[in-house]
């Protein structure tokens, strides 16, 4: 049986605007300024970046997501050409919704000047606030030295992919571990542990002496405890929300903030105001609202 | 106002969570409007001692929650006289439904002992919730790797008993899982959404399995129990689907 009408127009209009309102669903307050720090161009109806982007607004207007932080990482070990695409999109997609919009760079450490040269373009010459940095090589290897100066020089975030896995890593996929030796060597560097290792309870502690070291709450299951753990072991100023979207949904990832036993003011920061912290400098130094 | 078809009681042994205390679980669960949980219990995945789990999960069901916690008590066909586990929950502690871990008590679907339990409960009248995992196998703890429960046998079961109300637990890591597409045409095979992620991943459901199927289940406390809530939000379903799915279908699985 189809109940839903696939046609977005005529679906959203069918939507009432309160079929929770007989239960407490937790709200964004205004106060909040919700800041999505991991989402992707996939998952949602589109065909083309201004199309995707649109199906995007339509469900974080829904959340109350005030602005998110695409990144297009569509291969793993991708050429030079490859992840070149993969930012076009982005740059289109930031086009299409400028206020809402910001872009990380993604680039392959195993294509080296070619990264910093696709650096120079979206971040130094373009609108991008960050690095994306994936799977196609482990982060403590010394390629990436040259990229996190770099991108350390533009006052831009660099965030890293991470993951534990019980069934092991990808080739190249890097571990939270590794990621804090790559650290140890940029301490003036705006560096953030992608989902937090996955495995939080384990990556917590691995960047808990780093202070430089942000974590990002995104991409794994809504466990009990993760950011209570992370505000606990690191203080909440260090630990910022992501989703993963569309792997994931902004809803999953809300509600490890909205849900969490922590002070008001620390959702407050988790939810946008430590992301607005990182990003102010690149962000005003572009002519950007924060 | 919810029907929380998957809500859990007791401790999880690798961590503590925020609501493993049930007052405090009982707390969130009304403060979000839930009026009934179906309630399990951790201990009855790794107790021996089954008959015991099940007499504690009953009393703390009713000392915390009467009315709201409604115990489903565990059945281990691996046990020896796991029928008297059946019936005590029947008989003796009235519980309309029992939940089975097949991947933690180490048996398969196709394993006739497991076809026994399923005419048993059949004939007894019992909603059965089969947990098809309880997290993500990729984190679990190094001691403890437990795959998620093969369900291809599971149309099958369903055709030979056809009176059976079967009910899937944390069933949806993804809607392209082929069990999932298998399960769709099975007879009284219900499904509840916590563990289905993806960007308004609750409609893409509806679509699935039919929003006749598909009940609100919030793995608490195991989950933040926002995210289930916060999913039907994103979803931005018609209230005709999101009462069907946070109350009708439940009720209709078990009057009241």
């Amino acid at each position: 049986m189809r109940l839903i009408d696939r046609d977005r127009r005529s679906f959203l209009k069918s939507c009432v605007a309160a079929p929770l309102a007989a239960v407490e669903v937790p709200q964004a307050k205004p106060g909040y300024r919700t800041w999505d720090l991991h989402v992707h161009m996939f998952g949602f109806a589109g065909a083309t970046p201004e199309e995707l982007i649109e199906s995007l607004v339509r469900f974080a207007d829904r959340m109350e997501v005030e602005r998110w932080v695409l990144s297009n990482p569509l291969h793993a070990d991708p050429t030079p050409e490859q992840f070149r695409d993969a930012n076009d999109a982005v740059l289109r997609a930031i086009k299409r919704a400028p206020d809402r919009t910001l872009g990380l760079v993604y680039l392959n450490p195993n294509h080296l000047q070619a990264s910093l040269d696709e650096l120079d373009r979206c971040v130094r010459d373009g609108p991008m606030i960050g690095v994306k940095l994936w799977i196609a090589r482990h982060c403590n290897a010394p390629e990436l030295d040259p990229i996190v100066e770099r991108a350390a020089q533009y006052q831009s975030i660099i965030f890293q992919h991470t993951y534990l896995k019980n069934q092991g890593n990808l080739p190249g996929e890097s571990t939270p571990s590794e990621l804090a030796e790559l650290a140890r060597r940029h301490t003036r560097a705006k560096i953030i542990l992608g989902h937090t290792g996955a495995d939080w309870e384990r990556g917590v502690r691995s960047v808990r002496d780093l202070k430089h070291v942000t974590v990002d709450l995104a991409g794994s299951d809504p466990t009990a405890g993760f950011t209570e753990m992370a505000v606990r072991e690191l203080g909440a100023e260090r630990v910022l929300y992501g989703s993963d979207v569309g792997g994931r949904s902004f809803a999953s990832q809300l509600a490890k903030v909205l849900g969490a036993n922590i002070p008001e003011q620390a959702k407050i920061d988790i939810l946008g105001g430590n992301l607005r912290l990182l990003l102010a400098p690149i962000m005003r130094a572009k002519g950007m609202r924060v | 106002m919810i029907i929380d078809t998957n809500v859990h009681l007791s401790r999880w042994p690798f961590r503590r969570l925020a609501d493993d205390e049930p007052g405090a679980l009982v707390t969130r669960l009304r403060r979000h409007g839930v009026i009934e949980a179906w309630t399990g219990s951790f201990d009855g995945i790794f107790h021996k001692d089954i008959g015991g789990v099940n007499a504690r999960l009953e009393e703390d069901c009713a000392r915390y929650g009467r009315g709201l916690l409604i115990p489903f008590g565990t059945v281990n066909p691996t046990l020896p006289d796991w029928r008297e586990d059946l019936r005590r929950c029947r008989e003796v502690h009235h519980m309309p439904g029992i939940r089975v871990y097949p991947n933690y008590h180490g048996y398969t679907l196709d394993d006739p002992k497991f076809t026994e339990l399923l005419r048993a409960a059949t004939d007894s009248g019992v909603i059965v919730q089969l947990v098809v995992q309880m997290e993500d196998d990729r984190m679990q703890h190094p001691l403890l790797k437990i795959p998620a429960v093969d369900l291809a046998p599971l149309p099958t079961l369903t055709q030979t008993h056809p009176k059976l109300r079967l009910m899937l637990l944390n069933g949806f890591r993804s809607l392209n899982g082929g069990a999932v597409k298998t399960l769709v045409n099975a007879p009284g095979v219900r499904f509840e959404f916590a563990m289905l992620d993806g960007i308004g991943g609750v409609g893409d459901a509806v679509e699935a399995v039919s929003a006749n199927r598909l009940l609100f289940g919030s793995h608490a406390p195991f989950y933040y129990f926002e995210s289930a809530l916060l999913k039907l939000k994103e979803a931005g379903l018609p209230k005709e689907v999101v009462d069907r799915i946070c109350q009708a279908n439940a009720r209709e699985l078990l009057p009241r």
